[in-house]
Order: C-alpha cells, then sequence, then structure tokens
C-alpha cells in the first residue's frame, strides 16, 4: 500500500487480503496468510494499515432477517425535493433510524432515494406521513415497496 | 344540541384548533396510497376544504377508508362531532367524485357553523 497526500494505492496483496476478509472478516491472520501463501505478520502488518488509513471503516455483522425472526417491509422511497433544500432533506433523512441508505439522483428533478424499514406497512406509511413528508423542501415522495429480494452483496472487489 | 355537540360547543375562539392555522408538522398530508405523497397539505380546516375541491379522488378514498380524516379531525383539530360524521361516511362504500361532494358537504357545513 502506497500512501500519496489523500490518495492510497493498495497492492495486489492489498486486495487479496481484503477479498479474504470480505469472504469471512473473522477469519485469522494466520488463516488468511496460509490461504495467501504469507505469513501471518504480513497479513496483519497490511490490516492495521489499512485500518488506519480508513480503507478498512468497520467488521459489520450480517443478519438474516427472517431467521432473527425480524421480519420488515422494506421501500424505496424517493422524494422529490425543492433544489435550495435538498441537502438539508438528505441530512434529516439520515438522521432516522428508519432510513438504512440516502442517495442523491439527479433526473429531471432533483430528488432523493432513500432505503427505509418500518415493522409494517401501516408503521411505513406513518413515518412517510409525519416525519418525512412534513420536512420543508420536499414537494413529492413515491415510495416503492419491496415484495422480494433476489440479490444482496456488499462492495464488490474486482480486479482488472 | 345534543350530548355531544354540548362537549365541542359551536363557539370558538381564533385559537380554536378547528379554526386556527396549524404549524407544519401537524398539517393533513395528501398521499394517493401507502408512502405516496400527493405534495398537497392542509394546515387549517379552511385550507381542507380547499384541498378536498381539487385533490385527486384517489387519496380522498385512500385517507376515508384508512381512518385518516377522522383521525386528523379528532386528535389535530379537536372536533369529534365532525369526526364521527366523517366516519359516518365509511359505510355508504362511496366514490370518486361523489365521495368528494358529500366530504365537501358535510365539512364545508361544518366550517361555516364554527365561523359564525
Amino acid at each position: 500500500m502506497r500512501v500519496k497526500g489523500q490518495t492510497t494505492t493498495l497492492d495486489d496483496l492489498d486486495w487479496k487480503i481484503l477479498q479474504a476478509l470480505q469472504e469471512n472478516a473473522r477469519g485469522t491472520y494466520t488463516e488468511i496468510g496460509r490461504q495467501l501463501g504469507i505469513t501471518h505478520s504480513t497479513v496483519y502488518e497490511r490490516v492495521k494499515r489499512m485500518e488506519k488509513h480508513g480503507i478498512i471503516r468497520k467488521y459489520a455483522v450480517v443478519i438474516d432477517p427472517e431467521k432473527a425472526d425480524l421480519r420488515r417491509v422494506t421501500a424505496f422511497m424517493t422524494v422529490i425535493t425543492d433544489p435550495k433544500e435538498s441537502e438539508k432533506v438528505a441530512a434529516k433523512l439520515s438522521e432516522f433510524e428508519e432510513v438504512l441508505e440516502v442517495f442523491a439522483s439527479l433526473s429531471e428533478e432533483l430528488s432523493i432515494i432513500a432505503k427505509v424499514v418500518a415493522e409494517n406497512q401501516d408503521k411505513l406509511h406513518s413515518f412517510i406521513a409525519q416525519s418525512v413528508a412534513p420536512l420543508r423542501g420536499v414537494l413529492r415522495i413515491r415510495t416503492q415497496i419491496v415484495t422480494k429480494k433476489h440479490k444482496e452483496q456488499g462492495f464488490l472487489i474486482k480486479r482488472s | 344540541m345534543s350530548e355531544k355537540g354540548a362537549h365541542h360547543p359551536l363557539t370558538t375562539s381564533p385559537n380554536t384548533p378547528i379554526i386556527r392555522k396549524l404549524p407544519r408538522e401537524k398539517a393533513f398530508y395528501f398521499f394517493t396510497s401507502i408512502g405516496n405523497y400527493t405534495g398537497e397539505n392542509a394546515a387549517s380546516l379552511e385550507e381542507f376544504i380547499e384541498k378536498i375541491k381539487e385533490i385527486n379522488a384517489k387519496s380522498l378514498e385512500f385517507h376515508l377508508y384508512r381512518g385518516d380524516f377522522e383521525k386528523w379531525i379528532a386528535g389535530t383539530l379537536e372536533d369529534k362531532e365532525l369526526a364521527e360524521e366523517i366516519r359516518n361516511l365509511q359505510s355508504l362504500n362511496l366514490t370518486g367524485e361523489i365521495l368528494r361532494g358529500q366530504l365537501y358537504l358535510i365539512i364545508s357545513k361544518r366550517y361555516e357553523k364554527l365561523k359564525t
């Protein structure tokens, strides 16, 4: 890994370590080293450097909501906003625990797309009606409720 | 005056929720279905009547049969009598322009009484 100003360049070995960690973040340095044909201390050193430079932001747990009996309604909400208020609306949306992800999008109108979860459709509607619609700068909202998930994956490392 | 009317007298002051302008978080927000906000809202009974005249009839159907109108009128505007009249509309299974006409009639009649 080379650090030059704000830019960090990863080498092949860094990428391979990241890939191994993405598949199993609980793998030990020894296991990853064995898998890649390097010593555990090399793995340790590189992981620590990537953590220090913020390339590895955190190690998270992926929960299967069905198996954990946490059935939730998931929806994608497109919020059409007044361009002057768009940033504030996005910031406000990001504060709600019901909102998992927030994106800005430029189509015909300036909009914010947010992934929202709620216990059921009634609670989803109450949240949108009571917390999102009253935000200053919200012009209209379109919501699509997810009925089936075909794929879910985090950032995929691909090296050309 | 009925027993219910005695609890909700028609004499109102400008500060009575049914008459005054509400803060935006207490306004009524019109949706056409779950999570689909039309961009229209009403922060007073007067504005509510205006919106009833022009809003998509789908929105009126959505809110009437979910009980949203009666909930807002009873809870926020604090007019249980009007809320009950609105609730009674549900059993008539009205839709579209006929529903719009009935809602407008009931609410504007009540508003005129309150104003006097």
